[in-house]
């Protein structure tokens, strides 16, 4: 009986054919999923680039301080810069477990791990744009009368911008792929859709989510890039001209 | 924080360390998985790395390959190579479930490191050296042996060591898509919510990479050539390259 009542449907089912992502074709390229599934691949690409954002924004906050510690203090430099990379070389699915006694299973967990990656190659990024600044230019700008502060934000950022949003593109764009590993406590954007995928054998979900995490890696590089060429109009000024 | 008193309860339980599911057996297989990922890819990498330096050919492949390595997530690799029909999530030796996946993905994310630093330390020995070793009479293969290849040995090895972390990290991710390794302990400590577990083997990998890591920076220094005449930075120019690969 039963057996029968199992029959009905998938009769039904194979008659009407079945969709490319049901079990019985399991396609790794499958447009009725994309179509289907929309609403769970949007919240996980939102989840995704939330992530991505706060993270980023957390390691230049730190960052941004650090390397001005670091620049005015050379003794400290050392220090700022090997702790950096030390927290570096932990494997991301090593770091999360460390945070969670503190943060619970949480998105800050995800948000913190992923900054402090971000962090590293910021500091860098940062020291090596500011102490790229040449010493006349800085000389000069003294002897015209800057203060320390306007010195900052007006000559030496704006001449160090090409190396720390260098910087800013290595970040953005590993933070998105390592954001995938957050899945460990469930706050894994992507990464999330990615296991389901693998713990269910669903082809579609992972190649879709696989290749949206390196869509959105490549569209955010393209976005800082924009942003960079607007921000320093000085170094395609004269071409244009 | 209690959490952290139990995971050291977990380390010094001595029955934690033994057996199949044991931290050591798991330890050994992920070094094993880690160190045979590098031979591959060193292998693969600086043969073709140290020939087109040497030519100073294909600078449009030394771009790309890391940018191409760093946009990819490693998780999503891995999940791909577990899926397939083959190599999926067959047991493969000593390397365990999904060994077979977990060793290609592992040494696919080497290459960029690896080759991307080779590349450019053969290609930035200053042109002057060259020059008076090919005025000296020395032909194309003499030059690279004797003169390139030793002056280069330092970013090359510096390559070797970002690769070496980077398969590390992998290696430990390969857990989640159900692969080999230490990460196992810690997918476990979470999804049966028994952090102390997960924590105790989070500290094993992150104290491995640790000595892994500042092993291959001793190791670098050593074959610095620089370092054993006088101090001054002299010799071939001395650009850090930062191509690594998070995972």
């Amino acid at each position: 009986m039963t057996l029968l009542a199992g029959d009905g449907p998938l009769h039904v089912q194979l008659a009407i054919e079945p969709s490319c992502y049901s079990r019985l074709v399991n396609k790794w390229y499958c447009t009725d999923y994309l179509r289907d599934r929309h609403s769970d691949l949007t919240s996980a690409l939102v989840q995704h680039l939330q992530l991505t954002a706060w993270a980023l924004l957390l390691g230049v906050v730190i960052a941004f301080p650090l390397a001005l510690l670091a620049r005015r203090l050379p003794s400290l430099q050392g220090l700022i810069l090997g702790t950096s990379t030390m927290i570096y070389t932990i494997p991301s699915l090593a770091l999360f477990p460390f945070l969670v006694p503190f943060t619970g299973i949480s998105m800050e967990t995800v948000v913190i791990g992923l900054g402090l990656y971000a962090l590293t190659i910021l500091v860098r990024s940062m020291l090596a744009g500011l102490l790229g600044v040449p010493a006349e230019v800085r000389e000069s700008a003294i002897g015209l009368g800057y203060g320390r502060t306007r010195l900052l934000f007006r000559i030496e950022l704006p001449l160090a911008l090409p190396v720390i949003m260098a910087g800013l593109r290595v970040a953005t764009v590993s933070t998105v792929a390592l954001t995938t590993v957050g899945t460990l406590v469930s706050y894994g954007g992507l990464g999330n859709l990615i296991r389901d995928g693998v713990q269910n054998d669903f082809k579609a979900e992972i190649l879709a989510a696989s290749v949206l995490c390196v869509v959105l890696a490549v569209v955010l590089d393209a976005i800082i890039v924009g942003l960079q060429w607007l921000a320093t109009p000085w170094t395609h000024r004269r071409r244009a001209a | 924080m209690r959490n952290l008193g139990d995971a050291w309860d977990y380390l010094t339980t001595a029955a934690n360390w033994q057996g199949d599911e044991g931290i050591w057996h798991l330890l050994v297989q992920q070094l094993l998985l880690s160190f045979t990922a590098l031979a591959i890819a060193m292998v693969i990498g600086l043969t073709i790395a140290l020939w087109l330096g040497h030519l100073g050919r294909a600078e449009f492949l030394t771009v790309n390959l890391t940018n191409v390595g760093r946009a990819v997530p490693t998780f999503a690799l891995l999940a791909i190579l577990v899926s397939l029909d083959h190599p999926g999530t067959a047991e493969f030796g000593p390397y365990g479930r999904a060994g077979l996946a977990t060793l290609i993905a592992l040494a696919l994310f080497a290459l960029p490191p690896i080759y991307t630093n080779a590349y450019v330390a053969v290609r930035e020995v200053s042109a002057p050296i060259k020059e008076s070793a090919t005025g000296m009479g020395m032909t194309g293969s003499q030059r690279f042996w004797r003169v390139e290849l030793p002056l280069a040995l330092p970013l090359i090895v510096s390559g070797l060591r970002l690769a070496l972390v980077q398969v590390w990290a992998t290696a430990t991710i390969a857990a989640l898509v159900a692969g080999p390794g230490l990460g196992n302990l810690i997918t476990q400590g979470f999804y049966r919510t028994d952090y102390p577990k997960g924590i105790a083997a989070a500290f094993v990998v992150a104290v491995v990479a640790l000595i892994l890591e500042v092993g291959s920076a001793l190791l670098e220094r050593a074959v610095d050539p620089n370092r054993k005449g006088t101090a001054t930075r002299s010799g071939p120019t001395r650009r850090r390259v930062t191509s690594g690969v998070r995972a």
